[in-house]
């Protein structure tokens, strides 16, 4: 993954997301560096998973801009890859779920086979190759849905909260892969509620409440002294998501 | 009382002894509804697949018109089909009404709405489900309606099975536009019918049998698919 061939940085321009009613991604401008592991914490329904999928190119945004810098005319969606908060599980077995999207992807089909069985063993799912994946439990399906995105070698991964349903041995697994992903060069963009994880694997966090982005900061100095009162709170887990409107900035 | 008892086992014997002519008329019906269903399933499940998936304007008026026309009356598709078809209609050139072929149109415009409505629903909830991830995939358009098709393959061939249920159990449609000739339209509905208001009671019960034998096998099969797919609905 040679610089000159990234898509990124990624750029984000006063991107606000808004219903008829509701307006729930705010005027959000930052940007993300083409290397590094992102996190992006917040109470529920702060906007974390819109975040992600305005950025993978899901929903478009109401208004503003977002930008791949290194995308020099090429789709930036053949780059890309998420793992969603609930996993989608095509009705086929393990391999296949695999195996249909390098198939889309383009990956030459004397290859493919090697790729899908390197992925499964990469999250102890060897033994499932030939299941329904739709039998799976949601652990093992969360698991297979990482594997999946792996096996696309994307340039950049989103992953909404992909250790949610697991146990600490998978969790353990999960990050393994997350962190060899991130070695071999591909941006990592993570919503977690699991403090810990979050300081085990940021580079870098982003704090967001209620559809603003209040802070952007290395992790290290995040966990270190947040700059947000609302992020401190958050950090002492004294942020309650029910708070009143008024108290929120 | 003895009279239908004689009448149902002289319909056995036809059945046991391969009746030719009992035989001609099911094989009739047969062709005539799979063709029929074969035709409407290659309409009708894209377009059922092409409303649940595609945002266009009138799409929910094409969705209502084809919950609506899943009940047409047979004998109203018998009559269009009549009309098109007969000499001063606009197809009347081609001389194909009172044939088997009438009938299979008939059938077709009766049963397409069935699976294209029914088909609907099916794909709509698995595109719900499917589409983020596919779009994520990077999945062209055409190739998501296949992967919804294939996915969704149980399910919409139980879909395919109740238009053939249909089918082979109409009457008025096939009445109207084959007029129940002998050696030439007569199906196992229109024959039960005529039979029956001639008094000749043990072929229509022995034709009565092999529907409703039909039906249970139909059915079962449905019933089968349905428990093949039940895990994959359970979440
Ligand atoms: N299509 C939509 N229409 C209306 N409201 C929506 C829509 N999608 C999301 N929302 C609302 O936007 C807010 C943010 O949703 P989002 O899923 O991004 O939250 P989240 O930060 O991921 O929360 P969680 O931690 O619970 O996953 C929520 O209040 C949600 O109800
Ligand atoms: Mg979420």
């Amino acid at each position: 993954m040679s610089n000159a061939s990234r898509i990124l940085p990624l750029e984000l321009r006063a991107v606000t997301f808004e219903t008829e009613r509701h307006r729930l991604i705010k005027e959000m401008s930052f940007q993300l560096a083409a290397e590094g592991r992102t996190i992006i914490l917040g109470s529920n329904g702060a906007g974390k998973s819109l975040l992600l999928r305005l950025c993978h190119g899901l929903i478009r945004p109401s208004q503003g801009e977002i930008i791949w810098q290194g995308a020099a005319g090429r789709d930036p969606k053949h780059f890309q890859a998420m793992v969603f908060q609930r996993p989608v599980m095509l009705r086929r077995s393990a391999a296949a779920n695999i195996h249909f999207p390098l198939s889309i992807r383009g990956i030459p089909r004397s290859s493919r086979r090697h790729v899908i069985e390197e992925a499964l063993r990469l999250v102890g799912l060897g033994r499932f190759s030939r299941t329904p994946a739709h039998l799976l439990s949601i652990g093992e399906q969360q698991r297979l849905a990482l594997a999946r995105a792996w096996a696309l070698k994307p340039q950049i991964l989103f992953l909404d909260e992909p250790t949610a349903n697991l146990d600490p041995a998978a969790t353990h697994v999960i990050e393994e892969v997350i962190a060899e992903m991130d070695r071999a060069g591909t941006k990592i963009v993570m919503t977690t509620h699991d403090l810990g994880q979050a300081r085990r694997l940021a580079d870098e966090i982003m704090f967001i409440h209620r559809g603003r982005l209040l802070e952007k900061a290395p992790a290290a100095a995040f966990f270190d002294c947040p700059q947000n009162d609302m992020a401190r709170s958050f950090l002492r887990g004294e942020l309650l998501w029910w708070q009143r409107r008024e108290l929120t900035p | 009382m003895s009279d239908i008892g004689s009448a149902f086992a002289t319909a056995f014997a036809l059945i046991v002894q391969g009746d030719t002519h009992l035989g001609e008329i099911v094989l009739l019906s047969l062709q005539v509804s799979v063709g029929a269903v074969i035709i409407a399933s290659v309409i009708g499940l894209p377009l059922g697949a092409a409303v649940a998936m595609f945002r266009f304007p009138g799409r929910s008026v094409i969705a209502v018109v084809l919950n609506a026309l899943m009940g047409l009356p047979p004998v109203v598709v018998g009559l269009i089909v009549y009309l098109l078809l007969s000499r001063a209609g606009p197809f009347g050139t081609l001389g194909l009404l009172f044939t088997p072929t009438a009938m299979v149109i008939a059938q077709i415009v009766l049963v397409t709405p069935l699976i294209a409505a029914l088909a609907r629903q099916v794909i709509e909830d698995m595109w719900t489900e499917y589409e983020e991830q596919l779009r994520s995939f990077g999945t062209s358009t055409g190739r998501s309606l296949r992967v919804l098709l294939w996915d969704g393959r149980y399910s919409l061939l139980i879909v395919v099975l109740a238009g053939f249920g249909r089918a082979i159990a109409e009457v008025g449609a096939v009445m109207i536009v084959g007029g129940n000739i002998d050696h030439a339209t007569r199906v196992m509905t229109t024959a039960i019918a005529l039979e029956v208001s001639k008094g000749d009671i043990a072929l229509a019960l022995g034709l009565g049998i092999v529907l409703v034998a039909l039906s249970i096998a139909v059915n079962g099969v449905a019933f089968v698919l349905r428990r093949t797919v039940a895990p994959g609905r359970a979440r």
